[in-house]
This record gives C-alpha cells, structure tokens and sequence, in this order.
C-alpha cells in the first residue's frame, strides 16, 4: 500500500531531522576541539572504548547514526529532484543504498567494540 | 493627495496573434494611496482597453486579482503602490498557462480542489429533527484558519514543487483536505486518505514555505500540508496497530 | 475566438537563483551532504576505535590540522544557520498545541527547543570532558 513506503520514509527523514538538529552541532563541534589538538577526557581511548562497549552507548550510537544516515539519503532525494536529476528511482536507490551501508557499518562496528 | 508616476511594464499576450508574451509599457499617474490594481484599472479605462485582467471585489476576498507584481504572486488589490518602486513589471501568475495578457488558466488547480472532497462527508446521518451539528468554539478554533482561504491560487504559484512536477496537488488543495479533516463535524477522513497514498500528494512537498510566506489570507498551507504528513506518519503506525476509524 | 494558451518554461536546474527565499531553501537543504558526510566520519571513527588504539589516535591525529579547523568551523556554522535553527523555527508548524480556544505561540515551542537544544548540548560536553 502506497501510503507504507512514503509514510514510513519520511517518518524516518522527520525522526532524524529532528535528532541530528538537536546532536549535531555538539557532534561538529567535537571535531573542531579534536582539531584544535585538544583531546577531551572522555575522547581518550579507554573512555571512548568503554562508553561504546556498553549497550547504552552502542544503543546511543547506533540510533543517532541510523536516523542520521536515513534522513540525510532521503533528502539528498529531494534535493536531486531539485536540481533537475528526474531519474527518481535511480536516485532513491543510490541514496537508501548510501545508508543502508552507513547502517551496516555502524552495526558492524559497534558490534564488535568489547 | 500627493500623485506619483508610475512606470508599469505589464505581460501581453494575444493568442491569435503572438507567438510568445511581450512586454508594454504604460506610464500611470497615481494617487499615493492606491494599490497597483487602481494603476491597471487606470491602464484599461484610459491607456488600452485590450489589457485583459481578473479582478472583482478590490478587498482581498474573492481571490481573482492574483498577479506577478515584480516577481512576486501577489493580490494587487492589497499591494499599495507606496510599497513598490517607480518601476512595476507585471506578469501572469507562475506556473500556469497563458490565457490571454494577464489572465491564467486554472482549470488544474480548480480540479484539484474537487479531488480532495471539500465538504462535510457523515458516515451516519444525523436525524431530521436534530439537524444542527454541535461544535464547540474550541473545536471550531482546530480548524478556523484553514476556512481562511479564498482560492487565489497564489501559493501555486509560489511553489516551486507544483513548478517542477504539475501533478502535485499542491498547497490550497491540500490545505482544504486538512481543512476538513480537522473539522469535528466530519467523518471522511479515510476517504481522503488517497491524498496521504499518492504519490502526487502530500509527500511532494518538501517544505519550502513560500506559499504560507504570500498567502494573502494567512492561511499558512504550509503548516497544514505538514500536520498531513504527520498525520500519515502516524497513521501507518495506527493501521498496523489496528487502530483506524473516522470520528464518531 | 481560438485558444492557444502559452506555457512558460521553467528551468528544473536553476529556478531557485529566481528569488531569495527559494535561494535560502536550496542552502537549507543541502545540509544534508554535512549529515551523511560526518555521519560516514563518525562511522570511521567507530571503525578506528574498534580496530585498536593505535588507529583510534591516528584517527584523532588525522583531524588535527589547520585545514580541519576551518573546515569543521565553518560546517558548525553552516549547520546551525541553515538547519537546526531553521528547523526550530518550523517545528511549531508541524506541531501546533491548542490550549482551550486558543493556539499555544509559536515561540513557547521554538524556545522550549533551543532550550532542549541546550541542555542536550552541555550534557554531551560534558559527557566528553569538554566541560
């Protein structure tokens, strides 16, 4: 049933808007202290380390990266159509491609940190 | 009062004889207080009774006078020239055919407004003696802004998405649907759930907000069509839980 | 009298240099090149800090540069203007709360967000060490 798909997509899209406007400039922002050479406390590795051997972190880590990921491909979607490129269902292949991997890898990594 | 000359560059078409639109110009002698329709109606009385153009009401509540007023949709009977510089360029409405000079053809919108069932659907009737509907004055306040709309057709002109892709249903249209819905004496909500299925309807738009930011009524179609797609989010989930139905 | 109704082409690659607001749009909504970009950074992360820590600290070094800096300076920027305030201001619009007759203003919801925002912002400094 049509309304499935596109309900549940953008269902994901709005998920992860709401979530990476929230998380992600502390995120940016966490980059820009590592690349001032300054590496925080909890960024060292056996604070990292531990904080995603535990299932909070890798349940913390995997949902923020997994909306991330999703709502970034959908609207990269849109802004394909926006830019001309009509071949739509090329396009949302490519880009639910994109995070499926982005999906897996975050599992696959998280999975095996102990 | 003060007069003000205004240069006005105005789109002309003639079906039977040009190729594409061009442009005339008129100079207008104004009182500073009009609004750009009292220009063009200066236009067609005194300069060129050819100017075809819609209007009617001059106060911003029947929807014909909608036009591009340097780039921008706009009702010209409620922009006032005291807001414009000296040169005025106006065009057709955006996105829509031609018809002749200033006067564009509507028939995708008007039946697009028909699609989405606009009227007060009951799945039981109420009985003859007990005609009148109850609805509170805060169940009138869910929905009141939405009755708002006077069919300008502004928004689609703002939209760049009903630009790109004229199957969209658009702004008004669903912002009718909404309308309804959100009405407590409606129960027909699943009826126009095909407007959530298709792939021409809400999920077209992404967001751009143009047409809430020139609705000249401040009807705000942008937020309606965005309470739709939350509505359908949520709605999936509802019909894989079971739970579905139109009020009572 | 013979119709003949003249369409106007509009150009699916460049429409949005017509005016600014759609202008502000497309600069909106290519925030999310950042999204899958630092989504995919962090996921390298994750694959640094899974390997061991020497690659973990590599992955750390390989940040440290000026070119870095700036980078993840003006992406801060740029995402801050042209997403997440942006979506704070349009979150009323998805989700507008009646009280009684009356539609709760839009700014208690904006700011109830840039408050969350706030504290989900401090708590993950301070989570981190950063604070």
């Amino acid at each position: 049933m049509a309304i499935a798909k596109k309900a549940v997509v953008w269902g994901l899209f709005a998920a992860g808007g709401t979530l990476t406007s929230f998380v992600f400039p502390a995120l940016i922002a966490l980059f820009l202290v590592i690349a001032t050479g300054n590496v925080p406390e909890g960024l060292q590795f056996e604070q990292i380390h531990s904080f995603a051997s535990s299932w909070l972190g890798k349940a913390c880590l995997f949902i923020v990266l997994f909306l991330s990921v999703w709502h970034a491909a959908h609207r990269l979607r849109v802004v394909a159509h926006d830019f001309g490129i009509r071949k739509d269902t090329l396009v949302a292949n490519a880009v639910y491609a994109c995070a499926a991997i982005g999906t897996v890898l975050a599992a696959f990594y998280l999975l095996t940190i102990n | 009062m003060r007069t003000r000359q205004l240069e006005l560059e105005i789109m002309r078409y003639d079906p039977e004889k040009d190729k594409a639109p061009w442009f005339q110009n008129y100079t207008v002698p104004c009182l500073e207080d009009w609004v750009i329709l009292d220009a063009i109606n200066y236009v067609k009385d005194n300069l060129d009774t050819t100017l075809a153009y819609r209007w009617s009401c001059h106060m911003m509540v029947c929807g014909s006078c909608g036009m591009m007023i340097n780039g921008e949709p706009s009702l010209t009977c409620k922009t006032f020239i005291r807001d414009l510089p000296d040169k005025v360029r106006i065009e057709p409405l955006e996105n829509f055919p031609i018809e002749r000079d200033l006067v564009v053809v509507l028939d995708d919108v008007i039946q697009k407004l028909y699609q989405v069932q606009p009227y007060i659907i009951r799945k039981d009737d109420p009985p003859a003696e007990d005609k009148e509907y109850i609805q509170t004055p805060a169940a009138l306040a869910k929905f009141k802004q939405l009755t708002m709309c006077i069919n300008c057709m502004i928004c689609y002109s703002a939209c760049p998405q009903y630009g790109l892709n004229k199957k969209f249903i658009g702004p008004a249209a669903l912002t009718m649907a909404h309308r309804y819905n959100r009405d407590s004496r409606d129960q027909g909500k699943s009826d126009r759930l095909n407007i959530l299925a298709d792939h021409d309807g809400v999920w077209d738009c992404s967001f751009v907000g143009a047409c809430s930011e020139v609705c000249p009524k401040h009807v705000d179609p942008a937020a309606a069509i965005q309470q739709m797609k939350v509505d359908g989010a949520l709605e999936f989930w509802k019909q894989k839980m079971g739970i579905t139905g139109d009020k009572s | 009298m013979s119709r003949q109704p003249y369409i106007r082409p509009m150009s699916t690659t460049t429409w949005y240099m017509r005016n600014g607001r759609y202008k502000v749009y497309v600069l909106r909504e290519l925030t999310s090149f950042l999204v899958m970009f630092y989504s995919f950074l962090t996921i390298f992360g994750l694959a640094a800090l899974a390997a061991s820590p020497e690659r973990w600290n590599a992955f750390l070094a390989s940040q440290q540069s000026t070119a870095m800096i700036i980078f993840h300076g003006l992406a801060l920027l740029y995402f801050l203007f042209f997403q997440t305030f942006p979506w704070f201001k349009l979150a009323p619009k998805a989700m507008p709360v009646q009280v009684g007759e009356k539609k709760l203003p839009d700014s208690y919801i904006i700011i109830g967000h840039y408050v969350a925002w706030a504290v989900v912002s401090i708590f993950i400094f301070w989570l981190v060490g950063v604070i």
